[in-house]
C-alpha cells in the first residue's frame, strides 16, 4: 500500500527532464559505503483493511475508561460535546500547517486568537500563549521565566505538585538552570515556606495532586513579599468554574493542563499545556502568540506577533527552543469551552464535586478504608486502604473497575493511600460498585491472575 | 473595522446556551459547603455565551479561511507536508486507544504498550539507533532531551564538554536548544558547496565540544557527503554527532542516520511520518540512541518481558521530559503509517520525494537563481535576489503572490545562508500535475509586473496584515 500517485510514466517523464536514467541515480552523491543495501527489518506492509483489523485487535487488549473509572492525577475523563471532534476533524484545521503565512491561515490564527482570550478569562490572567506541549512542561516554561525575570536561582515547588510536573523540572533544571527545593505538605497541602531572597519562583498545584484546595492568596504573598514570582499550576481548568481565578489572588503566572476540557484520555497524549502571565512578563513568554491587527485596507486580521523572541529569529538568544504549539487540542479546547459556556462549565464543576463528595463519605464508610485528610477537596481525594493500593487495583480491573491512582510510587509516606476521582460522568451506582467490590476485595485476600 | 468573522465573544448572548453536560445523580452540593471561602471565585469566568449551531458555523466558518494540505498543494521546505492518510485518523480514534488512561494497570494496556513498543522498535531500525524514547512532543522537544542526554553523559565521564556545534545552516531550533540545554553555541560557516566547511569544523573542535547537531541532507536539501570524515572528526576529538531528523523523508530504507555515524537522532512524525499538521501540533519528536547513550534516555520507556509488556526507566535516565508517554495517538498514527507500507513502501516514498523534487528543481531554475547547483534531495533553495535586484520583488512577495495562484507559499528566508530564500519540498504525494501548475505560478509571476507581487494577496480574506502595528501594541486576547 502506498499513497504515492506517480504513473510509470509520470516517473519517466520526470527522470527524462532530470536527466537521469533511473531514481537511484539520484542518490549518488550518498557514499556507496553508507548506503543501506538491504530492506529494513520491518513488519510487512498491510492493506487498509488488514491494518484495521490488526489495530482493531491491539486496541481491544485496552480496557476502556469509562463510568467505572476513578482515575484522575492529571488526567481527567468529562464530557466532550461531539461537536468537537466534527470541528477538530475539519480537513481545514487538521492538515493546515503552522500559520506563518497569516493570509492563508486566518481561521487557526483567529482560534488561537480565541483560546488565549479564554485562558486568561479562566485564570484571571493579562496574556496567555498559543498552548505548549503538556501541562507539565507549561510549568516548567513558567518557572524558567521566572528564573529569567529575577535572575534568581531557586524554585520552590510543592510536593503537593503533580509528580511527573516535578520529575520533568528537574530534568529541564539538572543542566544547570537552577536549584529546585521541595516545599513540604501537611495534613495534605503545601506548608506557607520561608521565601528567601535567592528564590525565583513558588510553585503550587490548585486543587493540589491529593486532591485538596490550596491556600492560593496566603502562598502567592509569600512568594511575592520576597519578590519571587508566584507560578499557580491548574490540572483541570474545570476547578475553574468553582475556585477563585489565580490572578485574583496574585499569581504572576498560571499554567497547567486542558485536556480536561475537551481533550480524550488518549493513554496520556496529545494533551495541551497552558500558559498565562501577567502583562508584564509577556516578552518573556515561550512559544507562539496571536495579535490582532489590520491589513492595509483597514480589514481586520491576526497574525503571530512578537516573534523577535522566538528561535527562528533569535536562534541560540531566543527566549525558548519551543516551535510548535498543540493547535489541533487548543482548538479542541476552544471549541469545548465555547460549547458549555459559563453555565454549562459550572455544572461541570459541580457534578465533579458533588460526585466526589458522595464518594467520598461512602468509600469511607468501608470496613478499614478511611480518609487520609480532612481538608477541602474538589474531585479528588485520598483513602487510605488496609491492604496494598496496587494489589486492590489489580483486584478492582479484573472486575472491569479502575479503581484509581496508588500513591505510595511517588508518596512514600502514603504508601497506603488511593487517590480517588470523580466527575459529572461518576454516578451513584458506579460509586456503589467501587464501594461493593472494595469490600469484597479486603474480606478475601485477592488474589492476583493477571 | 471590517471583519471576515466576529469572534466568539463578539457573538455571544446573557443567556444563550450550547451543549449542557450530563447531571450526576448522586447529592448536589455547594461550593459553599466544601471550598474555603477564600478560594471561591467571586464573578464566572467571561466565556462566551453560544448556541450549538453558532458555535459549528462559527468554526465552519474559520475553517474556510485556512489553506490546509486537503485543499492546497504546501511546497513548504523542511516542512513535509504529505498527504496525512484518513485511516490513521480512524485508528486514533478507536475507543481502544482514546478512551484509555495513561495510568491505569499496565496489565489492561498490554495493546497501548505493544504498540509503542513495535514503534519503538520500527523507529529504531529505520534510524540505525538500538533505543527509541516516544516522550518528546515535537522536533525541538526531542532536541533538548538529546542534549539533556549529552550534559549527563559527559558529566558522568567527568569531562566538562560546554560547547554545541551547530552548521550556519541549521534550523533554528539547533542552537535554541544548545542554549536552553546550557551549552555555548558555535556556528560553523558552509562551505561553497553547501556543506560543512570542514577546515572550519577541525578549527573548533576540541576537548570543550560535546556535539555537533547536523541536519541531513542539510537544509539546502543537499546530502552531506563529507559526513563520514565528519563524524570521525567529532569522535576523534571526543565528541558526539546528533541527527536532527527533519529531512528524514529523504532517506528512508536507504541510509540510515546510525550507519553515517551519528550517536543520537530525533524524528519528527508529524513530517516523515504523515500525522497531520494540525495548525502548529500536536506533533512527535521520539528520539533515538545508541552505545551508552541508551541508558541515558528519559524514562519510563516500555520494554518487553517475554509476552508481556511494561514500562521502566533506562538506568541513567535523565528523568521524564513531559507527563506520561507523550503523544500516543500521534505514535498510532505514524505506526499506522509505517504499517501501511513496510520496507518497501517506505523506500519508495522517499525515492519519490527527492525524484518531484529534483523535477521541480530542473523546472525552475532557468526562471530562479539557483545558489546551490546539482542533484538535490527531497527539497531545493532558489533565491529572489535577482529578482529583488532588478525589479524589487522580494521573497516574501513571491509567496505572497503563491496565494492569489492558490498554492500555499515555500519556505521562505530560511535557511539564513540563501539571501531571499525560497526552500521548496514537494513531498512524494504530489501528482506531476500539481507539480506542473505550481511550476507555471512561478514562471508567470516571475514576469509579472511588480506592483501586483507588492499588492499581493488580493484574493484571501485579508491583505498583507500590519506585523509592525501588532508587536508595538500587543493585542492578545479580546477584550473584557
Amino acid at each position: 500500500m502506498s499513497y504515492l500517485p506517480h504513473t510509470q510514466a509520470d516517473r519517466e517523464h520526470m527522470l527524462e527532464v532530470v536527466g537521469v536514467p533511473s531514481v537511484e541515480d539520484l542518490f549518488a552523491s550518498i557514499p556507496p559505503t553508507l548506503r543501506l543495501g538491504r530492506d529494513l527489518c520491518l513488519p510487512e506492509a498491510l492493506t487498509e483493511h488488514d491494518l484495521l483489523e490488526h489495530l482493531g485487535q491491539m486496541a481491544s487488549r485496552n480496557q476502556e475508561a469509562t463510568r467505572s473509572s476513578f482515575l484522575g492525577a492529571g488526567a481527567y475523563r468529562h464530557f466532550v460535546p461531539t461537536l468537537v471532534e466534527t470541528v477538530t476533524s475539519r480537513s481545514e484545521f487538521l492538515t493546515a500547517y503552522t500559520p506563518y503565512q497569516a493570509e492563508a491561515s486566518q481561521g487557526t490564527l483567529q482560534a488561537i486568537f480565541e483560546f488565549q482570550t479564554m485562558i486568561c478569562r479562566l485564570t484571571g490572567m493579562d496574556v496567555a500563549n498559543a498552548s505548549v506541549y503538556d501541562g507539565g512542561t507549561a510549568v516548567t516554561d513558567a518557572v524558567l521565566m521566572a528564573l529569567a525575570q529575577t535572575r534568581r536561582s531557586k524554585v520552590l515547588v510543592s510536593r503537593g505538585v503533580h509528580p511527573h510536573t516535578r520529575e520533568i523540572l528537574s530534568t529541564y533544571l539538572a543542566a544547570g538552570g537552577g536549584v529546585v527545593e521541595e516545599i513540604p505538605l501537611h495534613e495534605g497541602r503545601t506548608e506557607v515556606p520561608q521565601v528567601g531572597a535567592d528564590v525565583a519562583a513558588v510553585v503550587v498545584q490548585v486543587p493540589n495532586f491529593l486532591g485538596q484546595v490550596e491556600d492560593g492568596p496566603a502562598l502567592c504573598q509569600a512568594a511575592r513579599q520576597a519578590g519571587a514570582l508566584a507560578v499557580v499550576a491548574v490540572n483541570d481548568p474545570v476547578s475553574l468554574a468553582v475556585l477563585e481565578a489565580p490572578g485574583a489572588y496574585g499569581a504572576d503566572l498560571v499554567c497547567g493542563e486542558a485536556q480536561p476540557v475537551g481533550l480524550p484520555l488518549s493513554f496520556g497524549g496529545p494533551y495541551v499545556g497552558f500558559l498565562a502571565a501577567r502583562k508584564d512578563l509577556l516578552r518573556r513568554m515561550p512559544g507562539r502568540l496571536v495579535g490582532l491587527t489590520a491589513d492595509g485596507q483597514g480589514r481586520r486580521g491576526f497574525c503571530l506577533t512578537l516573534q523577535a523572541r522566538e528561535q527562528h529569529i533569535r536562534r541560540e538568544k531566543a527566549s525558548s527552543n519551543i516551535c510548535s504549539n498543540q493547535g489541533l487540542c487548543a482548538l479542541a479546547v476552544t471549541v469545548h469551552l465555547a460549547l458549555l459556556g459559563p453555565e454549562g462549565l459550572r455544572r461541570c464543576a459541580l457534578g465533579s464535586m458533588s460526585s466526589a463528595a458522595f464518594a467520598r463519605e461512602r468509600l469511607a464508610r468501608v470496613p478499614g478504608f478511611s480518609l487520609a485528610f480532612s481538608g477541602a477537596g474538589f474531585h479528588e481525594f485520598v483513602l487510605r486502604c488496609p491492604a496494598p493500593p496496587e494489589q486492590l487495583l489489580e483486584g478492582l480491573a479484573e472486575r472491569g473497575i479502575l479503581g484509581g491512582y496508588a500513591l505510595g510510587r511517588d508518596y512514600p509516606e502514603l504508601a497506603d493511600g488511593l487517590l480517588v476521582c470523580c466527575t459529572e460522568l461518576t454516578r451513584r451506582q458506579d460509586v456503589e460498585g467501587l464501594a461493593l467490590e472494595l469490600e469484597a476485595l479486603v474480606q478475601a485476600p485477592v488474589e492476583v491472575t493477571r | 473595522m471590517k471583519t471576515c468573522e466576529s469572534t466568539l465573544f463578539e457573538k455571544s448572548r446573557p443567556g444563550r446556551r450550547g451543549t449542557m453536560p450530563p447531571e450526576t445523580d448522586c447529592p448536589k452540593v455547594q461550593p459553599e459547603e466544601l471550598l474555603p471561602a477564600a478560594m471561591l471565585r467571586q464573578a464566572p469566568p467571561t466565556l462566551p455565551e453560544l448556541s450549538e449551531l453558532d458555535v459549528l458555523r462559527h468554526f465552519t466558518r474559520l475553517s474556510q479561511l485556512n489553506f490546509s494540505v486537503d485543499t492546497h498543494f504546501y511546497p513548504l521546505g523542511s516542512c513535509t507536508m504529505k498527504y496525512n492518510p484518513r485511516v490513521n485518523e480512524k485508528a486514533a480514534t478507536l475507543p481502544g486507544f482514546s478512551a484509555i488512561h495513561p495510568l491505569q494497570p499496565e496489565s489492561t494496556a498490554q495493546g497501548a504498550l505493544a504498540l509503542m513498543h513495535s514503534l519503538q522498535d520500527c523507529l529504531a531500525e529505520i534510524t540505525g539507533m538500538e533505543a527509541i524514547t516516544l516522550q518528546p512532543s515535537a522536533g525541538a522537544h526531542g532536541e533538548i532531551t538529546a542534549l539533556f542526554m549529552i550534559s549527563r553523559y559527559f558529566q558522568d565521564k567527568g569531562e566538562k564538554r560546554t560547547r554545541v556545534l551547530v552548521p550556519d545552516s541549521s534550523h533554528g531550533t539547533n542552537p535554541a536548544s544548545a542554549a536552553l540545554a546550557g551549552f555555548e553555541v558555535v556556528t560553523i560557516p558552509s562551505n561553497a558547496q553547501g556543506g560543512v566547511d570542514l577546515e572550519a569544523l577541525r578549527a573548533h573542535l576540541d576537548s570543550s565540544v560535546a556535539c555537533l547537531m547536523l541536519t541531513n541532507p542539510s537544509t539546502l536539501g543537499l546530502f552531506e557527503t563529507g559526513i563520514e570524515e565528519i563524524a570521525s572528526l567529532v569522535h576523534e576529538a571526543g565528541g558526539l554527532l546528533y541527527y536532527d531528523g527533519a529531512n528524514m523523508n529523504a532517506l528512508m530504507g536507504l541510509v540510515r542516520p546510525g550507519d553515517m555515524g551519528f550517536d543520537l537522532v530525533h524524528l519528527n512524525l508529524h513530517k516523515t511520518f504523515s500525522t497531520p499538521h494540525g495548525g502548529g501540533g500536536p506533533g512527535a519528536g521520539p528520539v533515538g540512541a545508541r552505545g551508552e547513550l541508551v541508558h541515558y534516555l528519559p524514562g519510563p520507556r516500555v520494554v518487553r518481558d517475554g509476552e508481556i509488556f511494561r514500562t521502566e526507566a533506562p538506568r541513567k535516565s535523565i528523568g521524564r521530559v513531559r507527563t506520561f508517554w507523550g503523544n500516543f495517538l500521534v505514535a498510532v498514527r505514524a505506526y499506522a503509517y509505517i504499517r501501511t507500507h513496510g520496507s518497501q513502501g517506505l523506500r519508495e516514498v522517499s525515492q519519490a520525494a527527492v525524484l518531484a523534487a529534483n523535477y521541480m528543481r530542473v523546472r525552475l531554475q532557468g526562471h530562479f537563481d539557483l545558489p546551490y547547483q546539482g542533484t538535490c534531495m527531497h527539497e531545493f533553495v532558489l533565491s529572489a535576489r535577482n529578482l529583488k535586484a532588478a525589479r524589487g520583488v522580494r521573497a516574501t512577495d513571491v509567496a505572497k503572490r503563491l496565494l492569489d495562484f492558490g498554492f500555499h507559499a515555500p519556505t521562505i528566508y530560511f535557511p539564513l545562508i540563501v539571501e531571499e530564500a525560497l526552500m521548496i519540498e514537494p513531498t512524494e504525494t504530489e501528482s506531476l500535475e500539481t507539480m506542473d501548475a505550481f511550476i507555471e505560478a512561478m514562471r508567470t509571476l516571475a514576469e509579472e509586473d511588480p506592483q501586483t507581487l507588492h499588492d499581493a494577496p488580493q484574493t484571501r480574506p485579508v491583505g498583507r496584515l500590519d506585523e509592525t502595528q501588532a508587536a508595538r501594541k500587543p493585542v492578545l486576547a479580546w477584550p473584557e
